[in-house]
């Protein structure tokens, strides 16, 4: 355990290199944000096709694209703590949850307001909606789980096999839902396939997807210092920790 | 019967065989001693298939085109009723630990467990299925292929669902939870189970979707069990 790798898997060691690094990028969310929504909402030219409507790609895909990887950040964590039986890595597990939930919730809100005037409808079963929809039952799911359970060793465990158990499944869940949509085509609605996007379009879009990534991690971050606080509360290096005292 | 269990000789490498066939026998047992239970849980999964056509139409075309969809979320939502019994009585009278605590592998006597659940909750549904179906309108073929649909669906949901139930044993408003939990993984066996009648009606053939099932319920053989015995340890300790 010599490793300099291990020397932060300790809730002492990782909280002060947390709250150091929060700064910079919920700095570097907000700064890319704002670059994003300038490129997205005053540079890019409107739509042919989908008038204004389309700007919301600016949030609902880096949304949609985080929620779907957090889920597998979530279960790599999980893993760890079970298999390395750190309590740190579980602690991750437990914090990212919410903003994975939280992303999961904006993309299927957008993706609505979207549908709204470009399909005319608030709601299609369509696969990649439904699959989102799923999605976000998985997460809630952990949290329910997480929230029912006192002892928080047992939560993280179980949490963790949860996690892992919907990992296996998140890709069997959208192949099966894509194809059930596809043999259903009374569908009125169809996701038709998109245009070739303009350069100026898609540079918005992925600096509004590196934000949300660094959204999620400063997010994280500080939800992962909450939950250290409160679990390692009768710890000596709690108690010593200036906030601490002064509070 | 617990007894001879316990009197085998401590080794680590106890077979698996043994231990399955053993939770199968004793579990079927217990199961057969309660058979009001088994019967009210069976209740359960044809009155919920009869509010359907209550609740929309009496219509013959109507009910052919919802009925396999029905019957199916009828068979989920029976399964998911069923679940507690799996592992809630064991672990509220300490037999779970002491099961645990024997030397034949965890994830053989779950799976013993599990099959017996199976037989006592998901074949009854499988068989009583057609009868079922007979209500809402559907031809010989469409009931065939409901009654082999779910006799491949049906013991990958007590497959997941043992999963479920082991993490939420002893918890607070399991039974909810529960829901929240298994109901989503079910979803893909929901969508195949019920898309083998539909595509067996249009004319395409079921045996896509049943191969599907069936390869759904290697992956959940293989998995499940250790997935439910490592829960099953969690809540233990």
């Amino acid at each position: 355990m010599a490793s300099p790798w291990f020397k932060f898997s300790s809730p002492a060691t990782f909280y002060p290199l947390a709250g150091k690094m929060i700064p910079w990028f919920a700095g570097a969310a907000a700064l890319l944000t704002l670059a994003g929504l300038v490129i997205g909402l005053v540079a890019a030219p409107t739509d042919a096709q989908q008038g204004d409507a389309y700007r919301i790609i600016f949030i609902h895909v880096p949304a949609a694209w985080m929620s779907m990887f957090l889920y597998v950040v979530m279960a790599a964590w999980s893993a760890a703590g079970l298999g390395f039986n750190t309590r740190l890595s579980a602690m991750m597990a437990q914090a990212i949850a919410p903003t994975g939930a939280v992303m999961t919730f904006i993309a299927l809100w957008t993706g609505a307001f979207w549908g709204r005037p470009t399909w005319g409808t608030y709601w299609a079963w369509d696969a990649r909606m439904t699959s989102e929809l799923i999605l976000l039952f998985l997460y809630l799911g952990v949290i329910a789980l997480r929230n029912a359970i006192d002892d928080p060793r047992r939560a993280d465990r179980a949490c963790a096999v949860l996690a892992l158990t919907g990992v296996v499944n998140i890709p069997i869940i959208y192949f099966s839902v894509h194809w059930w949509n596809t043999l259903h085509q009374g569908s009125s609605v169809s996701l038709t396939k998109a245009p070739a996007m303009a350069a100026i379009m898609l540079t918005g879009m992925l600096i509004m997807a590196l934000a949300a990534w660094f959204y999620a991690i400063a997010a994280t971050l500080a939800r992962v210092r909450s939950i250290m606080l409160e679990r390692e509360r009768g710890t000596a290096w709690v108690a010593s920790l200036r906030e601490v005292r002064n509070a | 019967m617990a007894a001879t269990l316990a009197l085998a000789p401590e080794r680590h490498d106890a077979p698996a065989w043994p231990a399955i066939r053993w939770a199968i026998a004793r579990d079927l047992k217990l199961a057969l001693r309660s058979r009001a239970e088994l019967g009210v849980q069976l209740l359960f999964y044809v009155i919920v298939a009869s509010l359907f056509p209550l609740a929309t139409t009496p219509e013959r075309g109507m009910l052919a085109l919802i009925g396999p969809g029905v019957l199916w979320v009828a068979a989920l939502l029976a399964s998911l009723l069923s679940l507690p019994r799996l592992f809630a009585g064991d672990y509220a009278d300490g037999t779970l630990e002491q099961i645990a605590l024997s030397p034949y592998p965890l994830a053989a006597l779950v799976s013993g467990k599990i099959i017996a659940h199976w037989l006592t909750t998901g074949l009854p549904v499988v068989l009583l299925a057609p009868l079922v179906g007979l209500q809402y309108a559907m031809d010989g073929e469409a009931l065939a292929v409901l009654a082999s649909a779910l006799l491949i669906g049906t013991p990958i949901l007590s497959l997941l669902g043992a999963i479920g139930a082991a993490l939420t044993l002893g918890l607070r408003a399991s039974g909810s939870l529960l829901a929240l939990l298994v109901l989503p993984l079910y979803v893909p066996v929901l969508i195949f189970g019920a898309g083998a009648v539909e595509a067996a009606r249009t004319g395409l053939g079921a045996s896509a979707h049943l191969s599907l099932l069936g390869a759904g319920l290697l992956v959940a053989c293989v998995g499940a069990p250790f997935a439910a015995a490592s829960a099953v340890r969690i809540a233990l300790d």
